[in-house]
């Protein structure tokens, strides 16, 4: 049985294979509507989420499934103080396949360990959010066309942000990719990430300032600065609007850097941007339920001819 | 110079970085078991200079000396049966350090799920780094007396 608990489950060559299931998927959805009849997928989400719970039960029902789960630790049996290997075993009497959402690091393994059906990883702390990646990757592939060769700027809070974590051990597999991490030094990205890269010979840099390094980006993954990820306000509220993109500093920009952001987005992208055909945020979200709806049947091993 | 008694039926921990012996007595919690313990401390060595050596009497194969070299990588293990020395064991990083290690990021699943044992795999064995299995974060051997179970 298959899980997914980070991107490297997968070899390049499956990721290639489940982004052209996603691309068929959006050009041809009806012929994917009933793929799942009778299935279901259990959301188990710990913490709150709007986009990650809502795309996979989406995602499911568009492949003509159902969806059923909880949203927020109080409302599971994890408030009476209930393990995360008892409450995937028992889930996995009522659903074909889960998503799991937790507070805590590696929260999606252990559930793995014990399940009887697929599990993925919808999130687990600040260490990995591989369907984030996916879909990440998913529309940097439809929009420059490649997964390789170019410069990459990430930019906020790169030592909690999980999505960060995932997309660069993910894009680090493939040739020629530079990475620019630019963070205040609060939030630099962590040391596992940059012993990776240097382990593979892969270029990088680090730097304070966005508007230093904005000129040579051919992408530009924004990030938020997450209340939830620190045990102290003060700090949080020192940084979180250390990076706000406006429309003035897109006119310094390549004419097709893009701009991704996991969402939800708060002070660090200025509204303005939004109408800039460069904004590709929404894009990302839609693509987000293909890329799901593509998991969803490899896991299961469902394959539409 | 220094003497202590041969040991029948034991294991002979030898070599150990000076300083270190009380690391790996509390690692093979050997604070909790009734065994006959010699530990000595700085011991004069041609080749160290300075080194620890730890006699523990009891079934070798009662004593899992997978991790010792986490602790120090130069240490060699005599294990010694009917008064002899029966096998010399160099120690080696083992790729998988089970149930002896804490991980103290208070993030980590392992720190609320019940009954989880503490796993580390080793990610760099030229620096000797472990990481935590579920969640990743680094930890090496200078590291160890904060780490026990």
């Amino acid at each position: 049985m298959r899980h997914c608990i980070t991107p490297s489950d997968f070899t390049l060559k499956e990721l290639d294979d489940l982004f052209d299931l996603a691309a068929d998927i959006e050009k041809n959805p009806e012929k994917y509507a009933h793929a799942c009849d009778g299935k279901k997928i259990a959301t188990l989400f710990y913490e709150p989420s709007t986009r990650t719970r809502l795309s996979f039960e989406a995602a499911m029902m568009n492949l003509g499934g159902k969806a059923l789960g909880f949203a927020g630790a109080s409302q599971s049996s994890a408030a009476k103080g209930e393990s995360v290997a008892d409450t995937i075993r028992v889930v996995s009497c009522f659903a074909d396949i889960a998503a799991i959402r937790h507070n805590k690091e590696g929260a999606a393994l252990v559930a793995s360990q014990f399940s009887d059906i697929p599990v993925i990883n919808a999130g687990d702390g600040g260490h990995e959010h591989p369907t984030q990646t996916l879909l990440d990757m998913m529309t940097i592939r439809q929009l420059k066309g490649r997964l390789s060769n170019f410069t990459i700027g990430i930019c906020g809070d790169l030592k909690f942000g999980r999505t960060v974590h995932s997309l660069v051990k993910t894009m680090a597999r493939y040739e020629g990719v530079h990475f620019v991490f630019i963070s205040p030094p609060e939030l630099k990205v962590p040391d596992y990430i940059i012993d990776l890269l240097d382990e593979k010979g892969y270029t990088y840099e680090e730097c304070i300032k966005l508007e230093d390094v904005i000129t040579k980006l051919d992408l530009l993954y924004m990030t938020r600065v997450q209340r939830e990820r620190f045990f102290n306000e003060e700090d949080y509220i020192r940084l979180k609007d250390f990076y706000v993109l406006t429309e003035k500093l897109m006119r310094s920009a390549k004419k097709d850097m893009y701009v991704l952001h996991p969402l939800p987005r708060v002070n660090e992208i200025s509204v303005e941007v939004d109408k800039d055909p460069r904004a590709a945020y929404f894009k990302q979200v839609q693509y987000g339920v293909y890329v799901r709806m593509a998991l969803i049947l490899t896991l299961l091993g469902i394959r539409v001819d | 110079m220094l003497n202590v008694g041969k040991i029948v039926e034991g294991i002979v921990l030898d070599h150990i970085e000076a300083g270190k012996a009380m690391l790996i007595y509390h690692y093979l919690h050997l604070d909790r078991e009734d065994y006959p313990v010699a530990i000595i401390k700085n011991a004069r060595s041609n080749d160290m200079g300075r080194k620890d050596i730890l006699k523990v009497e009891c079934d070798p194969d009662l004593i899992n000396l997978d991790a010792v070299a986490f602790v120090s990588p130069q240490a060699t293990v005599n294990v010694i049966k009917g008064g002899k020395i029966v096998e010399k064991k160099k120690m080696t990083l083992p790729a998988e350090i089970k149930g002896v290690l804490k991980c103290h990021n208070p993030r980590c699943i392992s720190s609320v799920e019940q009954e989880l044992p503490h796993i580390f795999y080793l990610a760099d064995a030229k620096r000797g780094i472990y990481r935590c299995r579920y969640c990743e974060e680094k930890h090496s051997y200078g590291e160890t007396a904060k780490m026990f179970l």
